[in-house]
């Protein structure tokens, strides 16, 4: 992995682009309420030989899969299509784009020799008749085609929509297969969109809520392999675990790192309490954050590390709170009916996705940092744990159906509460943890 | 049946065994088994099925609650009496949950249960030493429907003899 990716940043190159006169590009403003689509074309790429033909339909598939996904673009089917683009360096024929109503238009070509693989493509302004950007080009192993569909697809995103994407990201998450009384749980780790899982550990012990660190390389995780609920850290690339020294005859869970990757918080069992702690990973030192008779958990940074966001009961009821990182007076921020759970601020630092149990039902909700605007995504029989896109544009969660057969499934949410749709995987899977961009 | 059996053998010959025994289920013979194989016989007052049948080895609380009932303090009075008889004996107490509330939450609360379980007893004379505690949170519901009938049986606490202090 780590010599593709290498090659990836290596290989990365901008094209000349052709010159043409500017005027308003194309743009999809994203606050502003995506109601309709954007109607978008993604012809198959063109392959420079017979080796590269299968690679460049797959790819350009997984481009509009990944636009289509988004729920902001509608790919227009190559059924309609009147040109045909036998070739990347021949002039775009915009009339013919224009008279489909496709207002976008990716083209691309892929070379391939031996094991490398490149990419070449174009984001088109289909009734502008300009180029939205420059031509890129990236270059890796042929076995990594689908990571570099997932970057030609952030940067059409990122050109269309003025925002950094979230397509070339991967997603921790815990396997699940059995009946809810004998669940059997793996961690495993997927591409965004459910490709290439690997598995992290097998199904001998319960393992729960994997949590990436912000580069990505590491993952906090809980697991029973002791028979008591402990946290440990697992190196991604060499898929090698330590256990955290809590402390001795305690259970721990529940951690997440802070931005900066060099410390932990996380939820300390003593005496039947469970307190919020935090450890600093280099020494291995903890320091108590909270001390209540209340159930403190969940605990989420800010994205600038100076506060904790956090569920606590000591009103009663699980509600949303927010202290000074180091510990501290914390001030209550959910006020509305219900109880509330799992909160995690997002990267853009605007939000805080939580879960909302409410009247025999459960939410994925967003509410502004001070609990203002509060909004609710979902509502099913049970939905819990959000995690963030890389960009703070999508919420992934765990949805667990009812009853005998229920089964816990991935689903993903735009935080306008459209787009809702499973997140496929071979097993069942819970609690997700998107991870960042990769580089 | 395998586990239920694995954690008698176990609960015979060693202390600490059952924790080597990476198979989650292994803890949790409260957790999963349903006990048609039983170590010794029910009707021996010293047996450990003795302990699980006709004492009761669990007891169940109210949404959200770790707060002992009547009847839980009944059956913690059995176990401790049971205990202080047969001292060779250690126990995990487990804390569950039912399926509504969030992974975390759940987590915290079935600490809590499984706690109130073993102050009871060390109230009650038994020593702290021969008493642990593990919370399954959701993880391991007795019964899978979505009604209160089941979740009314998944909030529990469970004593699970773990071994022999006679080894």
């Amino acid at each position: 992995m780590m010599r593709f990716l290498t090659s990836l940043l290596l290989g990365l190159t901008v094209l000349a682009a052709p010159v043409y006169a500017q005027s308003g590009p194309l743009r999809l403003e994203l606050d502003q309420g995506i109601i309709e689509p954007l109607p978008f074309a993604v012809p198959n790429f063109v392959p420079d030989g017979p080796a590269a033909t299968q690679y460049a339909n797959d790819l350009s598939r997984v481009v509009a899969a990944d636009l289509t996904g988004t729920g902001l673009f509608r790919e227009i089917s190559s059924d309609a299509f009147i040109s045909r683009v036998s070739s990347f360096e021949a002039p775009v024929q915009f009339a013919d784009w224009k008279a489909i109503n496709a207002e976008a238009l990716v083209t691309g070509a892929v070379n391939v020799s031996g094991k490398r693989l490149t990419v070449r493509f174009r984001v088109w302004d289909v009734f502008s008749g300009q180029e939205l950007g420059n031509g890129l080009q990236f270059s890796g192993t042929t076995d990594g085609w689908r990571r570099m569909a997932h970057k030609v697809a952030d940067q059409v995103y990122t050109r269309v929509t003025g925002e950094s994407g979230y397509f070339d990201s991967r997603v921790a998450f815990v396997s699940e297969s059995g009946p809810k009384n004998q669940r059997l749980k793996r961690l495993a780790i997927m591409d965004y969109d459910g490709a290439n899982v690997q598995y992290l550990t097998d199904s001998a012990a319960i393992v729960l809520a994997p949590r990436f660190s912000p580069s990505g390389d590491r993952l906090l995780y809980t697991s029973y392999e002791t028979g008591q609920p402990r946290i440990y850290v697992l190196d991604v690339d060499r898929v090698k675990r330590t256990e955290l020294k809590t402390q001795d005859g305690t259970m721990s869970f529940s951690p997440r790192f802070s931005p900066d990757g060099r410390s932990i918080v996380y939820s300390l069992i003593q005496g039947g309490n469970t307190d919020l702690w935090k450890m600093d990973l280099a020494s291995g030192q903890s320091v108590r954050l909270t001390n209540t008779p209340a159930i403190e958990t969940a605990p989420s940074y800010s994205p600038d590390g100076s506060q904790i966001v956090f569920e606590s009961d000591r009103s009663g009821t699980p509600q949303l709170y927010i202290m000074p990182a180091n510990g501290g007076e914390a001030t209550r921020i959910s006020f509305k009916q219900g109880r509330y759970g799992t909160p995690v601020w997002s990267s853009r630092g605007d939000l805080i996705a939580f879960t909302k149990q409410n009247k025999g039902r459960f939410h994925i909700g967003v509410m502004r940092t001070d609990g203002s605007e509060e909004r609710l995504l979902t509502s099913s029989f049970l939905d819990e744990g959000p995690t963030w896109s890389p960009n703070g544009r999508v919420i992934m969660f765990t949805r667990e159906s009812q009853g005998a057969s229920g089964r816990a499934t991935l689903y993903s949410v735009d935080i306008s509460g459209r787009n809702l749709r499973p997140v496929r995987t071979p097993d069942g899977g819970s609690d997700p943890s998107w991870g960042p961009l990769q580089k | 049946m395998n586990v239920l059996s694995k954690v008698i053998a176990l609960g015979v010959l060693s202390v600490m065994a059952a924790c080597t025994n990476n198979d989650p289920s292994a803890l949790g013979g409260g957790a999963g088994g349903n006990g048609s194989i039983l170590p010794g016989s029910p009707s021996d007052p010293q047996s450990p099925a003795y302990f699980q049948q006709t004492v009761g080895d669990r007891l169940l609380f109210e949404v959200d609650q770790s707060t002992l009932t009547g009847q839980a303090q009944t059956i913690l009075q059995g176990q401790a009496d049971w205990l202080l008889a047969n001292t060779d004996f250690v126990a995990t107490i487990e804390g569950h949950a039912d399926e509504q509330g969030t992974r975390e939450y759940n987590l915290a609360l079935g600490a809590r249960r499984a706690n109130a379980a073993r102050e009871y007893l060390i109230s009650r004379g038994v020593a702290g030493n021969r008493l642990t505690t593990v919370s399954f949170g959701k993880e391991r519901p007795i019964e899978i429907c979505s009604t209160e009938e089941c979740y009314s049986k998944n909030r529990r606490a469970v004593t699970v003899l773990t071994g022999s202090t006679l080894g």
